[in-house]
């Protein structure tokens, strides 16, 4: 049984359709990535997902469980957990009182503490910083603290939305070493990206999302092979 | 013993009691007379009115313009009550104490009802509720009314009159309160969804309609003892100080261990960034819909308070302009300070009210709209963080989560 499994997804804003029935499937300690151009409807599908968004149609399960009509609240109960685009941090607060909010939902004091150590391993940066208010760090610093809010929750599964947007080549590389640090640690994570080719050489599998439909989906190394992909996402070649 | 009393718990306690006391010896002595004494407990329920406000627009970021509803609520609703027991009727405190508890217990089947089903709408959930406190104040006048009235009247009837009035007097606060805090409920369910500007016009048109109900009571509503736009008279004058004290404390009380409270961070932590805090797991509309809650209760207790003291009661006072005084006192004395909003509001009205009213030439009732927006420009230009700031007295200081900090960073509004 797959962890996350979307069958068949519509999802609209008012009128306008973002995602014409899409459905894909995420197995339990993989890296999928989700690639697509600007509003194809990557955003959406993560949104929906944890539970900001409430589909037209189509059925989300999790863990064998449905979850399509959950309250975000809900679903962050069930360690599926959302990093936002855009750094959606809590800007007046610390960055210690940000990662803290990222636990809110858990009660095992011990636990938290140990998430907390393991945060601060992979982004010591954070460490440094712990007393400063979430909004006056740098914007690759904020990205950090977002995904290291997220891991306070302790996912089992992490959905990234461009955890890489904006930052610069070298930040690139250290999230994405990361993200497969956190991956071998047992969280199996979906992500989103634009910057297809970084995506797809740590993720196991991918989807090519247009228009709000799949197009393609495979291997990673098949995609990255694909002239169809190589085109559009991986600046041809 | 000493010891234990020198945290902040102590000195509160202490503090708060040489107050009490002190008041009470100049009140007994005659040093404070009828109006000083008016001023204290008029302070006193603005005070609690504000720090409602502060609950809701200061810490949780919804703008209200509805406590005045809600003060007038709990007003009208607490002097109904008491007017009726010493017009010999004992239908106030049966329907109002009755009802509460039965809708509190529907709302609590309800509760549970919905949430075995996926995917409720607002409006579901608005209907549900507003069914549930309908039924429960139907069940309350026809079936119970008729069987405990009589019942309560003979109960309370065997007490001696200084202690069945204050029990009465305790319903009447209990209901005002209640009153406000369940309307406040079914109201802020679909309202509190929109985002806090439509919240302010809605619930700026709450005070609206509030206000032509209550003129309309003996017309529109089955109330003729409220007598409408005449204003109601009659309202026994029950409010002592013990009971405005007891009260106000309790607000205060309250107020500080919910925001202390793991429900106090997901209040301040909707009102820096909801869709974030969605995504660490609060739910929002719980987190929206506490504080309001809470925040209209305090008003609506308040409202009991004062009508008790006036005796009097005019829709007049509850007029959708008078809804910009907790806004300019919770201004001033810091949105997010609960200090801040205790000493303003004392201040306000004792200056305002007080020493004004007494130096002033009476045309200064004319103006005082114009200058109090005034003073408000100058204060936003001035001290946009209020008079206070941050400041709190170190019992009702948090150490968790601290209130909103200036932060240098231009990008905190970017949309997901
Ligand atoms: N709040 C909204 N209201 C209306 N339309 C929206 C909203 N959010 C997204 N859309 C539309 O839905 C479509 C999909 O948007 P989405 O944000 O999912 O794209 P995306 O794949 O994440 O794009 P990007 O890579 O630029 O982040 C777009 O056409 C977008 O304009
Ligand atoms: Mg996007």
């Amino acid at each position: 049984m797959s962890i996350l499994e979307i069958k068949d997804l519509y999802v609209s804003y008012g009128a306008i359709r973002a995602l014409h029935g899409i459905s894909f499937h995420v197995e339990e300690g993989e890296i999928v990535t989700l690639i697509g151009a600007n509003g194809a409807g990557k955003s959406t599908t993560l949104r929906t997902i944890s539970g900001l968004l409430r589909p037209d149609r189509g059925e989300i399960l999790y863990d064998g469980e449905e979850i399509t009509r959950l309250g975000g609240d809900a679903i962050v109960r069930r360690r599926l957990i959302q990093v936002p685009e855009g750094r959606r941090i809590f800007a007046p607060l610390t960055v210690l009182e940000n990662l803290e909010m990222g636990a809110f939902t858990r009660d095992d004091k011990r636990e938290v503490q140990a998430s907390m150590e393991w945060v601060f391993e992979l982004f010591p940066r954070l460490k440094e910083r712990l007393e400063q208010a979430g909004g006056t760090l740098s914007g690759g610093e904020q990205q950090m603290l977002a995904v290291a809010r997220a891991l306070m929750a302790k996912p089992r599964v992490l959905l990234m939305d461009e955890p890489s947007m904006g930052l610069a080549p070298i930040l690139v590389e250290e999230i994405f070493e990361v993200i497969e640090e956190i991956n071998e640690q047992g969280v199996t994570i979906l992500l989103v990206e634009q910057n297809a080719q970084m995506a797809l050489s740590v993720a196991h599998r991918g989807y090519v999302l247009e228009t709000g439909s799949i197009q393609l989906e495979g291997l990673s190394a098949e995609l990255a092979r694909n002239p169809q992909v190589r085109e559009a996402y991986l600046g041809g070649g | 013993m000493l010891k234990r009393l020198k945290n902040p718990t102590g000195y509160f306690i202490l503090g708060g009691l040489a107050i009490f006391l002190v008041v009470q010896i100049l009140l007994s002595a005659g040093i404070l007379n009828n109006f000083w004494r008016g001023i204290i407990f008029w302070g006193a329920a603005i005070t609690m009115v504000t720090l409602g406000l502060n609950l809701i627009f200061g810490f949780n970021g919804q703008f209200s313009l509805g406590q005045y509803g809600f003060y007038a609520i709990g007003a009208y609703g607490a002097a109904d009550v008491t007017y009726r027991w010493v017009h010999e009727d004992p239908s106030g405190v049966v329907v109002v104490f009755f009802g509460l508890w039965l809708s509190l217990l529907l709302y609590a089947l309800v509760s549970v009802l919905l949430r075995r089903f996926y995917g409720i709408t607002v409006m579901t959930k608005f209907t549900a509720y507003l069914l549930a406190t309908i039924l429960a104040f139907w069940v309350a006048v026809k079936v119970l009314l008729p069987v405990l009235g009589p019942v309560t009247m003979t109960l309370l009837g065997a007490l001696p009159e200084a202690v069945s009035q204050q029990i009465v007097f305790f319903i009447a606060l209990l209901g005002g309160a209640g009153l406000a805090g369940i309307v406040s409920f079914i109201f802020g369910i679909p309202v509190l969804e929109l985002g806090s500007d439509y919240f302010g016009i809605a619930t700026l048109s709450f005070t609206i309609i509030i206000k032509v109900l209550l003129d309309n009571t003996d017309t529109l509503l089955p109330f003729p003892e409220m007598k409408g736009a005449r204003g109601m008279i009659g309202i026994p004058q029950w409010t002592t100080w013990p009971w405005v004290f007891g009260t106000f404390m309790l607000v205060v009380v309250v107020m500080r261990n919910l925001l202390h409270s793991s429900s106090g961070r997901t209040i301040l932590a909707v009102r820096e960034d909801e869709r974030a805090a969605e995504l660490v797991g609060i739910d929002v509309n719980w987190a929206k819909i506490l504080p309001f809650v809470m925040g209209s209760i305090f008003a609506g207790l308040a409202g009991g308070i004062r009508a008790h003291d006036m005796a009097f009661l005019h829709p007049q006072s509850f007029n959708f302009i008078q809804s910009f005084n907790p806004l300019i006192i919770v201004v001033f004395g810091g949105l997010g300070s609960m200090t801040g909003t205790i000493l303003t509001g004392f201040i306000w009205i004792f200056l305002l009210e007080g020493l004004l009213r007494l130096y002033l030439p009476s045309g200064f009732e004319t103006w005082r709209f114009v200058v109090y927006p005034l003073i408000l420009l100058l204060m936003m230009l001035l001290r946009s963080e209020g008079l206070f700031g941050e400041y709190e007295l170190p019992f009702l200081r948090r150490s968790a989560l601290p209130l909103r900090r200036k932060v240098a960073s231009e990008e905190s509004e970017e949309v997901a």
